[in-house]
C-alpha cells in the first residue's frame, strides 16, 4: 500500500509538470485569460468539446478557428444558431473568446489527421505538436 | 435523534439519494428531448438542463453510499457511530450546498467545469462533509478489533480519495495549471477518473457487503481474491484514467502508460466469465430476493460496460470512439446499471431486513416491472447511444449539423428509452421511499426481524 502510493504521488508530480508541458510557446494573453473566464461563465463545456471532452449538443472547437477563421467563429458567438442561445455578449467579450479559441487552437490538432497504427494497437499521432 | 434510532440518519440520506436521483433522471429527459428539439423549454437552457442532470445524479450516488455505510456500521456491523450529531450536521450541509447549486444553475450562474459546473466556492462545504463524513467513519470503523473485511478498506479508500481527487480537480484555480491547456485538461480528467474511481470503491464495496449479507458468508469478503481485486481497483484507480486523454498532446509515456493499466482489468473481466456459472447458481437460489436481483442486474451492467471499456481503451479504438456518443453509453450503463443497480438493492436490501414482510406485499409485481422497464430500457438507451457513436466516428464530412442528422433517429430512440427509464426507475424509487419512511415511522424502532 505503502509503495502505491508513494508512485502516486511521483507519477502525480510527474503528469502535473513535465508530462503536460506547454506545446506552444505563446503564453495565454490577457485577453484569451477573460475568453476562458467567459467560457466557464456562460457554461459552453455543456454543449461544446475540446480535444473531444465535454458536451455532444454542438462541435468541437478546439480547432475551430484554424478551420473556419476568427470572422466567421465571431459571428456565430455573437448571434448565435437555432440550438446555440444568442448570450448578448458586447464586442469585446465576442473577441475575447475568439482569442481563446485561438489559444486553444494552438495546442494541438483534434482528431489527428496524420496517424499511424501499430501493431500493438497503440497510434502514433504524426501532427502531434510533441 | 436518540440513540436507538441513531441509524435513522443513514435511512434520511439514502431517501433524500431517492429524491436526488428522480430530480436528476426528469432533467435527463428534458436534456434528451433539448437534444432533438433545441427550441424546447428555452427558459431552462440545456446549459442548465446538463448539469442539473449530472449533479443530482452524481449526489444521488454519494448519499444512497452514504446512507447505507451511516445505516450498516451502527444497525448490522455492531458498530455504534462515533458521532450521531456528526451526521445530522452532514445531511444538513449537505442538503443546503446542494440547493444553494440548484440555485446558480437555475439562476446561470456557473463554475463552467464539466460535472462540477458550479461556482468553486461551494466546494468548500462539500469539503466539509467529506472531513464529517470522514472522521466519522474511521473513528467508528476503527471499534472493530477484527482485522477488516474488504469492504470497510473500500469504503475507507473512497473516502480518502474523494478528498484527494476532489482537491486535485480544482487546481485549475492556479494559474500554473490554468493557463496551460492541455496541463488544465490532463489534470481535470486525471481528477475526474480517480474521482470515479473513489466513488465506485463506496458503491462496490456496498456491493460486496451486500452480497456478503445475503449470502450469510463472510469468508469472501476476508479473502486474499478480494483484497487482491481491490488492489487492481485502487491502481486502476490512481493510474488508470488516461484512456479519457489518448488524444490530448500530453507526454506519449502518459498514453502508452495508460493504455498497459487499462489493460489489466481484462483480468476482471476474465474472472467475471469464469464465476458466471456460480453467480447462477446462486441467482437461482436468491432470485425472490429483490436486492439480490439489483445486484445481478448490476453483474450483468458490470461485464457489458468492462467489454465496452476494454475496447475504447485500445488507442487504435479510441481514435474513433472518442468524442462520440460511445463514451456517453459506456458513462451512462456504469452510472446507471451499475452504480444504481448496486444502490437500489442496497436500499431493498434495508426494507427486506427492517420490514420483512412488507416486501412481500403488492408492491412487489410493481417492483419487478419496474426493474424489467427500467432494465430493458436502459439496453435500448445503451445500443441506441452505441449506434450514434458509431455514426459520429466514421462521418468523414465537416458539417457537424449532416452528421447530427445523420444519426438522428438513434438520438429518438436514445430519448424515448430514457422516458421509459425514467418510469421504471421512478417506479422502483416511489416503493424504495415510501417503506423506508415507514421504518422511519414515529412508531417506535422495531428490531431486525428474520426474512
Amino acid at each position: 500500500m505503502t509503495t502505491l502510493c508513494i508512485a502516486f504521488v511521483i507519477y502525480s508530480a510527474t503528469v502535473y509538470t513535465t508530462g503536460t508541458a506547454a506545446t506552444s510557446a505563446s503564453p495565454m494573453s490577457a485577453e484569451a485569460r477573460h475568453g476562458q473566464e467567459l467560457f466557464q461563465d456562460k457554461n459552453c463545456i455543456a454543449c461544446h468539446q475540446f480535444y473531444g471532452l465535454g458536451g455532444y449538443m454542438g462541435p468541437d472547437l478546439t480547432n475551430v478557428i484554424s478551420k473556419r477563421g476568427e470572422a466567421y467563429s465571431g459571428a456565430f458567438i455573437a448571434a448565435g444558431t437555432v440550438s446555440m442561445p444568442n448570450f448578448n455578449l458586447d464586442t469585446d467579450e465576442v473577441s475575447a473568446l475568439v482569442a481563446y479559441l485561438a489559444f486553444v487552437d494552438q495546442t494541438g490538432t483534434y482528431p489527428p489527421e496524420e496517424y499511424k497504427i501499430e501493431w500493438n494497437g497503440n497510434v502514433s499521432q504524426v501532427d502531434d505538436p510533441r | 435523534m436518540s440513540s436507538a434510532n441513531a441509524h435513522f440518519g443513514g435511512l434520511r440520506f439514502m431517501r433524500l439519494g431517492m429524491l436526488a436521483l428522480a430530480g436528476g433522471m426528469l432533467f435527463g429527459v428534458i436534456g434528451g428531448f433539448q437534444f432533438l428539439f433545441p427550441e424546447f423549454l428555452q427558459e431552462l437552457l440545456f446549459t442548465k438542463t446538463r448539469p442539473l442532470h449530472v449533479s443530482l445524479v452524481v449526489s444521488s450516488i454519494f448519499l444512497i453510499s452514504i446512507g447505507g455505510i451511516y445505516f450498516y456500521l451502527p444497525r448490522q456491523c455492531n458498530l455504534p457511530l462515533f458521532s450521531s450529531k456528526s451526521v445530522d450536521l452532514h445531511y444538513w450541509v449537505f442538503l443546503l450546498t446542494g440547493l444553494a447549486i440548484i440555485v446558480c444553475y437555475l439562476s446561470g450562474r456557473f463554475g463552467g467545469r464539466e460535472y462540477f459546473e458550479f461556482p468553486p466556492i461551494l466546494s468548500l462545504p462539500i469539503f466539509l462533509t467529506w472531513l464529517l463524513f470522514g472522521i466519522n467513519y474511521f473513528n467508528t470503523a476503527r471499534q472493530d478489533k477484527e482485522p477488516w473485511p474488504v469492504y470497510y478498506w473500500m469504503w475507507g479508500t473512497g473516502i480518502v480519495f474523494f478528498f484527494i481527487t476532489y482537491a486535485e480537480s480544482h487546481l485549475y484555480l492556479i494559474p500554473y495549471f490554468r493557463e496551460t491547456m492541455v496541463r488544465e485538461i490532463m489534470v481535470q480528467w486525471k481528477s475526474y477518473g480517480a474521482l470515479t474511481g473513489s466513488w465506485n470503491m463506496l458503491v462496490y464495496g456496498t456491493g460486496l457487503y451486500l452480497a456478503t449479507k445475503i449470502s450469510g458468508c463472510d469468508k469472501y469478503a476476508r479473502s486474499k481474491m478480494a483484497f487482491g481485486l481491490y488492489f487492481l481497483g485502487l491502481f486502476n484507480l490512481m493510474f488508470g484514467w488516461a484512456h479519457h486523454t489518448y488524444l490530448v498532446p500530453s507526454d506519449p509515456w502518459i498514453r502508452t502508460f495508460a493504455y498497459l493499466v487499462s489493460m489489466t482489468e481484462l483480468y476482471i473481466f476474465g474472472k467475471i466469465i469464469w464465476d458466471w456459472r456460480s453467480s447462477l447458481t446462486d441467482w437461482q437460489k436468491n432470485r425472490h430476493c429483490n436486492a439480490y436481483r439489483f445486484l445481478i442486474a448490476a453483474d450483468i451492467w458490470i461485464f457489458v460496460n468492462l467489454a465496452l471499456a476494454l475496447i475504447i481503451s485500445i488507442p487504435a479504438l479510441n481514435l474513433f470512439t472518442h468524442g462520440t456518443h460511445i463514451t456517453v453509453a459506456h458513462a451512462m450503463g456504469s452510472t446507471i446499471g451499475i452504480n444504481m443497480m448496486i444502490l437500489l438493492a442496497s436500499v431493498f436490501y434495508v426494507i427486506r431486513e427492517e420490514l420483512p414482510n412488507e416486501i412481500h406485499a403488492k408492491c412487489s409485481k410493481q417492483l419487478r416491472t419496474g426493474f424489467w422497464l427500467s432494465n430493458v430500457s436502459l439496453a435500448i438507451f445503451f445500443v441506441a447511444l452505441l449506434l450514434a457513436g458509431i455514426g459520429k466516428g466514421t462521418y468523414d464530412g465537416s458539417s457537424f449539423q449532416e452528421m447530427m442528422l445523420g444519426i438522428r433517429p438513434f438520438l429518438v430512440t436514445f430519448t424515448i428509452s430514457g422516458v421509459t427509464l425514467m418510469a421504471g426507475l421512478w417506479i422502483i424509487l416511489w416503493h424504495g421511499f415510501r417503506l423506508m419512511g415507514k421504518i422511519m415511522a414515529p412508531v417506535g424502532v422495531a428490531e431486525p426481524q428474520p426474512a
